[in-house]
């Protein structure tokens, strides 16, 4: 066993319906370090959903295994926390019990990690905080806008102290404006705390921006990772400044060709 | 609005006057004269008043015109009023046996649909989060649910009077039984209706079934259950008024089915109108707790 944080053997997943059997993955194989961003591109219906919820847990593989820190990953697990692209917040819950209902339940027991009531309260509120959602804390979640779900989801993922963060599309619902100031708002937050991200997303400059390697998947079935990039760009990174910088139109291109020059959408999956 | 008033201060305005000249004026919160707004909301009363009010005279006039010729079968609703004087204005006599005010008969039925509403609720809630849940429990459960909720509430009552040899728990076992089904199917429905994505927010924070069903089901079943308990508590003061009348006792169904037998037409139709009235109530009572433990979040 090596040292990898994260690492992906062989991962395979036939799914069946019937007599019919639709192979999605095949053959993936990743390593990721401890710390690392990395977002997983490619076009829908590729397999990126299956492969991030086989690292979740949700999902089983057909064939290989997901390690993490030499572990077999078999079931979800807060270590593996999501952010939803539908952010998934409990409707009945407020802002704050949302988050609260997470952290209750993984330091809440009488573990190395346990926190008593105080702790678990300023946990909470710290993580909301992160996200600048402290002061929503008592709304439900009907009650505010979009993005402000979404901090809340990666609030509630952030407040599990995952080993790795899992992001399913998580802007992929929110207009363009709200959508930058939330990848700034990750970027400022991965700065801070280090995180180990893995993130799909169909937005190239999100990709770019964020990330410190892209994994582009060839379209499906039997979707594999075609090519890995990795974004040299120096951190903290300023969409301002990137717009006019030679790296970032060089890595933008890289990814827009791999995506729609080589592994254009088959014409039947156009969609 | 007139276009002077736009000029100046024109927060109320909603109609920019193309290339006027605007003075520039610090922004304040409109705030309007209170005979405005004390109209604006009278309007608002009324809109809401007039048109029943309306309609319920036009109702009382016909039903008077029409029932005022003499040897008419059924009585004017100014001969309700006379005939009924004393039931209407005194609800609280009691002169032993089943001559009582209408509180003492409207009391009973609603203690009666109390008790078997209460044991349908929790009933019908638990039958329906296992048929919601299990597979198996649909498969098996389902097709005797589906037979059993079309019978009729009053052919219930001869088996349970057989079987409890005794009215009153019979009563209660009609209530049961009418309006167990809608809570049954509703629940079970919400159960089956909770998104995946509230699963798997469940699985990844690790929660146990207990917590699940805790957290997660019940609450998410929360307005489908409320559904399914407004249904059946009107199905319930339905079958309570049936059962009455044919147990006999005390109640307002057994107080028609005695007015009837005693050509006492106009207390029929006062407590006609009172089990309306009743009805109703129960029914916003039970969308208003609703409204209270779902947070106002409606079933999506």
């Amino acid at each position: 066993m090596d040292k990898t944080y994260l690492k992906f053997e062989q991962i395979g997943r036939s799914f069946h319906r019937g007599q019919m059997t639709t192979e999605v993955l095949r053959d993936i194989d990743l390593s990721i370090d401890q710390g690392e961003f990395v977002s997983l591109i490619g076009h829908s219906g590729c397999g990126k959903s299956t492969l991030l919820n086989i690292l979740g847990g949700l999902l089983k593989s057909t064939t290989g295994e997901v390690f993490l820190e030499g572990k077999v990953v078999d079931e979800p697990g807060p270590d593996r926390a999501i952010v939803f692209q539908n952010h998934s917040l409990l409707p009945w819950l407020t802002v704050y019990g949302n988050v609260t209902i997470a952290v209750d339940k993984v330091f809440g027991g009488s573990g190395a990690a346990a926190k008593n009531k105080a702790e678990r309260h300023d946990w909470v509120m710290h993580n909301l905080e992160l996200v600048q959602m402290a002061q929503a804390k008592d709304k439900r979640p009907h009650e505010i806008s979009g993005g402000m779900k979404q901090r809340v989801g990666i609030a509630r993922a952030l407040a599990m102290q995952p080993k790795v963060l899992l992001m399913d599309e998580p802007f992929g619902a929110l207009d363009a404006l709200t959508r930058a100031h939330l990848q700034d708002s990750v970027m400022d937050i991965h700065a801070r705390l280090g995180n180990t991200v893995m993130m799909i997303t169909h937005d190239v400059d999100e990709a770019v921006l964020l990330s410190d390697r892209v994994v582009m998947m060839t379209n499906g079935p039997a979707a594999t990772i075609g090519e890995i990039l990795r974004i040299d760009l120096p951190r903290p990174r300023r969409r301002l400044e990137l717009a006019t910088d030679a790296e970032y139109a060089r890595c933008r291109a890289a990814v827009l060709e791999f995506l729609y020059a080589r592994h254009r959408v088959p014409q039947r999956a156009a969609a | 609005m007139p276009a002077t008033r736009a000029n100046t201060a024109s927060i109320a305005s909603d109609v920019p006057v193309p290339g006027a000249t605007a003075e520039i004026v610090a922004f304040r919160p409109p705030v309007r004269p209170v005979f405005e707004r004390l109209r604006d909301a009278a309007n608002r009363f009324a809109g809401i008043v007039v048109p029943p009010v309306i309609v319920i005279g036009f109702i009382i006039v016909a039903w008077q015109l029409l029932c005022s010729a003499p040897g008419s079968s059924l009585p004017a609703p100014s001969k309700v009023i006379a005939d009924s004087w004393d039931f209407i204005v005194d609800p609280f006599y009691d002169n032993g046996g089943i001559d009582k005010g209408a509180f003492w008969h409207l009391s009973k039925s609603l203690s009666r649909v109390a008790v078997g509403y209460s044991f349908a609720a929790v009933v019908g809630i638990a039958l329906g989060v296992l048929v919601g849940q299990s597979m198996w429990a649909m498969r098996g459960l389902d097709p005797i649910f589906q037979v059993l909720r079309t019978i009729p509430p009053l052919a219930w009552l001869p088996l349970s009077l057989a079987g409890f040899r005794d009215a009153q728990p019979s009563a209660l076992f009609v209530i049961f039984i009418t309006s167990i089904w809608p809570i049954i199917i509703n629940t079970s429905v919400g159960v089956r209706n909770i998104p995946q994505d509230y699963r798997n927010v469940a699985a990844v924070i690790r929660l146990s079934w207990w917590e699940v069903f805790w957290k997660i089901t019940l609450p998410a079943t929360v307005p489908y259950i409320f559904t399914g308990l407004r249904i059946g508590i009107g199905l319930s003061w339905l079958a309570i008024v049936a059962a009455e009348m044919l147990i006999g006792g005390v109640g307002i169904g057994f107080f028609i089915w005695d007015a009837w037998n005693s050509s006492r037409i106009s207390d029929i139709i006062v407590a006609l109108f009172y089990i309306g009235i009743i009805g109703f109530l129960l029914d916003r009572l039970i969308a208003f707790v609703g409204n209270l433990v779902s947070h106002g979040v409606s079933a999506q």
